[in-house]
């Protein structure tokens, strides 16, 4: 575990470093593997800077709503620096909502532009997995198996390990397709599938778990609905394929 | 056009993933539970007594039935002072409902320089003096300022890396302590 690298007089946050340094190099990939009348890369990096800004802006304006009462008194406090006056729900809504606005406007495929993402995704699932082993988050449940790791009170199963060698292995099985898949869309619901999939099995050696149901795992609930969900619309895309005369 | 075979192999996916998430139900003992002790969200706050800028020996467990802000700074550190007066203000704010703790990380602080800090802030909440580290050890504090907020039953409901935290901030994680929304 290594929440912080100190650098001298520098604290760095190290999962935080991680996310950006897989966000950096995603991006690098996804602008040299652009699909075919997908955005372009002036685009890509334009759509990132709007997700990143309003993502900011959302998580501060939905925290504040959220807490009213207290930025009421202190409007001040919308301006903060501090961190922690951030809600992520809130970020990622504005986000999607900015970046879907700004599609329609440039008139930017949205699949294509699920597409050219993908990559930089793929990168970051992995970084995130690293990001987790050095907060010590996501951990796993206790385990007597000798590749446990000892974190929090236990030997635990390396749940982050695997995470980060689950989105590895998703990510080189779908190198060759990144920007070369032919129909618009397909490479964004495989990634989007096998990853929900990844998390449906992995979840099981989880020890952080949200049970609902009569023990069932929050998160493995939510990834079978995404991966039944993409695993439909691939076999939507595939009938119709079928269905075309030139195939 | 073989549309069939592919369909029945959606189909038991499907199924496969459900009973999958059926068999891997989590056990009682397979999750946090909230009964280790260990710094993080989720698990019981790790115990430790020390001795406070007024003498007398305090342990954190004595505070179990009321929510706690655990704060750990050093006097050379400009954030942990920074948000020094926001904990002065919801220690006051929430007297008798929330306990609000400091914990000087004296190991690595120069005395003279903490009290002397403390004397010309006026803060009247319990700061106590980690000696030799034992308390920043059992939180794993690898940089400050770091706070923890714990419930009345003893368990780390967030924590909070770096600062310095607003009033606000602190006021919100408060509420979520209290089951408030303001």
């Amino acid at each position: 575990m290594l929440p912080v690298l100190q650098l001298g007089p520098l604290a760095l946050r190290t999962p935080v470093l991680l996310v950006l340094i897989g966000a950096f190099l995603g991006l690098g990939l996804a602008e040299r593997r652009l699909p075919k009348g997908g955005p372009t890369a002036d685009q890509l990096y334009t759509l990132t800077f709007i997700a990143v800004v309003a993502g900011a802006l959302g998580a501060r304006l939905s925290f504040a709503a959220l807490h009213f009462g207290l930025f009421r008194s202190s409007p001040l406090n919308l301006f903060s620096l501090d961190a922690s006056l951030l809600d992520p729900l809130g970020g990622a809504a504005a986000a999607l909502i900015c970046l879907l606005i700004y599609g329609q406007r440039k008139k930017i495929a949205f699949r294509p532009a699920l597409d050219a993402f993908t990559p930089a995704l793929a990168v970051v699932a992995v970084f995130l997995g690293l990001a987790h082993l050095a907060s010590g988050a996501a951990f796993g449940s206790p385990t007597s198996l000798p590749w446990g790791i000892s974190l929090w009170g236990a030997v635990r199963h390396p749940s982050q390990v695997y995470e980060t060698l689950a989105a590895l292995g998703i990510a080189v099985l779908l190198w060759k397709r990144f920007g070369k898949e032919p129909v618009p869309g397909r490479l964004f619901l495989v990634f989007l599938a096998w990853s929900a999939g990844a998390r449906l099995l992995l979840e099981a050696w989880r020890g952080d778990s949200i049970p609902v149901f009569g023990g069932m795992r929050l998160a493995q609930v939510a990834a079978w609905t995404v991966m039944t969900l993409a695993l439909i619309l691939l076999e939507r895309q595939n009938g119709r394929k079928d269905r075309t005369p030139h195939g | 056009m073989q549309p069939i075979p592919r369909r029945i192999l959606l189909v038991l996916l499907m199924l496969l993933g459900l009973g999958w998430t059926v068999v891997s139900r989590a056990s009682p003992d397979s999750t946090t539970a909230g009964s280790i002790p260990a710094p993080q969200v989720g698990f019981l706050a790790p115990d430790f007594t020390l001795t406070g800028s007024d003498g007398k020996t305090v342990a954190l467990s004595s505070f179990r039935g009321q929510p706690v802000v655990l704060n750990f700074w050093a006097s050379w550190c400009p954030p942990c002072k920074a948000e020094m007066p926001a904990l002065q203000a919801v220690s006051v704010a929430y007297e008798g409902r929330v306990a609000v703790l400091a914990v000087n990380a004296a190991n690595q602080d120069l005395p003279a320089n903490a009290r002397a800090f403390l004397s010309d802030n006026g803060l009247t909440f319990p700061v106590l003096f980690d000696q030799d580290g034992t308390a920043q050890r059992l939180f794993a504090v690898q940089s400050l300022p770091t706070t923890f907020f714990i419930d009345a039953s003893g368990i780390i409901r967030d924590l909070v890396i770096g600062g310095p935290m607003t009033e606000a901030g602190l006021r919100a994680r408060i509420g979520m302590l209290l089951g408030e929304r303001r």
